[in-house]
């Protein structure tokens, strides 16, 4: 029971072959689309791994890299069967490639849907390393004299003005850490001394924001500190105020950002995963379409093209039962290495 | 005595009509480079019109017309180079090609103009970016009037883009009242003070708005009185560097359209060099096939030059043919005035006709 049987005349099996070597070269293109993508993804993911704790996430452009590599090189394969399937004294040379280069193929490019799931599924991981990431930036803001920490002032900033937005989940994030050095306190002044005994760390907490918060569309000058006390900053009230700061979170936006990245690319490797799909089933069909010419003086006869020769229950089976035998053979040579001593032991009582 | 006379032979002149065929669809593109490039030289000075107190538009819109200009006239010189391979095709464009030779002539003269006007917009633009800059200083605190809403935004995007403060540098900020008085609290005697401090009645403080604020300071930014020293711990204003951005926005600028204008201004020169190249090989080919026609043979060798005559010659030639375009209406040459004729030989040749007389 033949899956999937297509009669194959001889003009229909020139053109499928001409067809597949012309789509063979647009799948090569598109494969190196896909690593360059993969490379785009990885570079921007890269740019701000500052502010990310953990790296599970760079296994998507990884995917993407290795799978558009091995695209093109799976690709220029299948446009050189094409090419020798045109001219029958040279194809069956390929006859005990193609099947492992078939199971390889689609092996493949099933990774390419596995990136895409993973794009999806791994966006709580995302978020998770970016709270994790920011909230660490935020703690070491002030720390612009430790060395390993001295540049997350200048990260924290640019990211700030670069994304528009303000802390973690919002502005507030700023009131519960110390961002301001003791290096720049005056810790004879009563107000420090104050705010310094009024929490249990000793942490010199504010309600202010540093000045990357601020919002460029906001009509006043930026208020940045006593944001919550109304009576500090003439015609100012907090709770209505809107345009003052960037309301957004830098996590939120972030994510936002790389799911936008991700949501664009999606499309291509979709495009990318289906034309590779169908190149690999029409080799597949020009490969049985070409077995039942080989060996037959008239090349121009018609030949059926099929896609698995028996069922796929009997297929399993039989690959089954060949991986058996490969393994018995392995284990048949390790007895016969075992055999040669155990024979002299069993001739010696024999003779002796 | 021909300037820089060269030999061809038939294939010689085959292959130079198919070089350059293709150089002049190569001067197409170039042509739409050239068009590409004004367009994005002028949607950047777009882009910051409302920094600038008069558009620079003659830059860009004369690498758009020379662009396109360029484009037509190649496409033009490919036809022709196409047909030229071929003598009875070229006899159609036989009486065109010195004219487009003297127009694609002075259309590299454009294109040499383009690239200099690059490199001198310098000064014009800084002229406008001083006012411009100034304007949107004042108008910084005006969010409430339209027409003036955006300037505060443009100026805060600009300064922290730039990392630059101000116009010539973060003290312009000091002059004049950046906070608008809808902000101010005028029952304030800190606020009186202040705006009695000086003649106009102004709120000028020692303060610069956020978006000057330094991205490598190690320290909070301050930018509210920033000449006390003692208004902040640990803070001495003449030896901190690193809290505003130093450089002026009018510098910032400049050096970023002077950038831009450079590459643009060489890229047009190498572009100049290859049209006044493709130029001289039509030349070549112009008198090549003209010389092959006096010579009646197609197939035979034929001389072509950039000039018939010496440079001196050719002028002399132009010139006496200006003069005497100028000399047709002159009636000099009306043969109804008689004109006694000083030469013998005239005399001699004068037919002496006997006009019969009616009876």
């Amino acid at each position: 029971m033949v899956l999937l049987k297509i009669k194959f005349p001889f003009q229909k099996r020139v053109r499928l072959a001409q067809g597949l070597w012309l789509l063979s070269w647009v799948a090569m293109f598109s494969g190196a689309i896909t690593f360059a993508m993969g490379v785009f993804l990885k570079t921007e993911l890269h740019r701000r791994s500052e502010v990310m704790h953990s790296m599970d996430i760079h296994i998507v452009p990884n995917l993407l890299m290795a799978v558009g590599l091995a695209s093109v090189g799976i690709n220029i394969c299948a446009g050189k069967v094409c090419q020798d399937s045109l001219d029958p004294s040279r194809f069956p040379r390929w006859k005990t490639f193609l099947p492992p280069f078939f199971c390889f193929s689609v092996f493949i490019t099933s990774l390419l849907l596995v990136a895409m799931i993973l794009s999806f599924a791994l966006q709580p991981s995302l978020e998770e390393s970016l709270k994790i990431g920011l909230k660490n930036g935020i703690r070491f803001y002030k720390d612009t004299d430790t060395p390993g920490r001295c540049f997350q002032k200048e990260t924290i900033d640019r990211l700030q003005i670069e994304f528009q937005c303000c802390g973690n989940t919002n502005y507030r994030d700023w009131f519960e850490v110390q961002w301001i050095s003791n290096r720049y306190l005056d810790f004879t002044s009563k107000e420090v001394k104050d705010r310094v005994r009024s929490n249990v760390d000793g942490r010199y907490l504010l309600d202010g924001v540093p000045f990357s918060c601020c919002n460029p569309a906001s009509p006043r000058p930026c208020i940045q500190y006593s944001l919550l006390d109304n009576s500090a900053h003439y015609n100012y009230e907090y709770q209505s105020e809107e345009l003052n700061l960037y309301n957004r979170g830098c996590r939120q936006a972030l994510v936002n950002y790389y799911m936008g990245l991700m949501n664009t690319i999606g499309p291509c490797v979709l495009f990318d995963f289906l034309l590779q799909m169908t190149i690999l089933v029409s080799l597949r069909y020009l490969q049985t379409a070409m077995e039942g010419v080989i060996g037959q003086e008239n090349v121009e006869i018609e030949t059926e093209g099929y896609i698995l020769e028996k069922g796929v229950k009997e297929t399993l089976l039989e690959t089954k039962e060949k991986m058996k035998k490969i393994l018995q053979f392995a284990q048949v040579g390790d007895a016969s290495a075992v055999t040669p001593d155990t024979q002299p032991d069993a001739e010696k009582p024999a003779t002796a | 005595m021909a300037v820089l006379k060269v030999t061809f032979t038939k294939t010689n002149r085959d292959k130079l009509a198919q070089v350059l065929w293709v150089l002049n669809w190569v001067s197409v593109v170039t042509g739409v480079t050239l068009f590409s490039l004004g367009l994005f030289l002028k949607v950047e000075i777009v882009k910051r019109r409302e920094l600038m107190s008069k558009e620079i538009v003659s830059v860009p819109n004369m690498l758009i017309c020379v662009g396109l200009t360029a484009c037509a006239i190649n496409f033009l010189g490919g036809k022709i180079c196409y047909d030229c391979v071929d003598t009875t095709k070229f006899l159609r464009w036989k009486l065109l090609m010195l004219p487009y030779i003297i127009c694609t002539f002075f259309f590299t003269f454009c294109i040499l103009v383009g690239a200099l006007m690059c490199y001198s917009m310098r000064n014009d633009l800084e002229e406008s970016l001083f006012l411009g800059l100034r304007d949107a200083m004042r108008y910084y605190k005006d969010t409430d009037m339209p027409g003036r809403c955006y300037i505060k935004r443009t100026m805060d995007m600009l300064q922290m883009q730039f990392q630059c403060c101000g116009n010539g540098g973060y003290r312009d900020w000091f002059h004049i009242q950046w906070i608008s008085n809808r902000y101010l609290d005028m029952t304030d005697s800190e606020v009186v003070e202040r705006l009695r401090s000086n003649v106009e009645g102004k709120y000028l403080i020692d303060g610069v708005p956020f978006s000057c604020c330094g991205l490598h300071s190690l320290r909070p930014c301050i930018q509210h009185q920033i000449t006390n020293n003692s208004a902040h711990y640990n803070y001495d204003y003449r030896k901190e560097e690193l809290n505003l951005n130093r450089r002026g926005c009018r510098q910032a600028l400049l050096e970023h359209y002077t950038q831009i204008m450079q590459s643009i201004g060489l890229i047009v020169l190498i572009i100049w060099l290859f049209e006044v190249s493709v130029l001289t090989g039509v030349r070549y080919l112009q008198t090549a096939m003209e010389n092959v026609l006096r010579l009646g043979d197609p197939d035979s060798e034929s001389d072509g030059w950039l000039l018939e005559n010496s440079i001196a010659d050719t002028a002399r030639y132009n010139f006496n043919i200006i003069k005497n375009l100028g000399k047709c209406y002159q009636v000099d040459d009306d043969p109804n005035i008689d004109v006694p004729s000083s030469s013998l030989q005239a005399q001699e040749n004068v037919p002496v006709k006997q006009i019969p007389v009616a009876r």
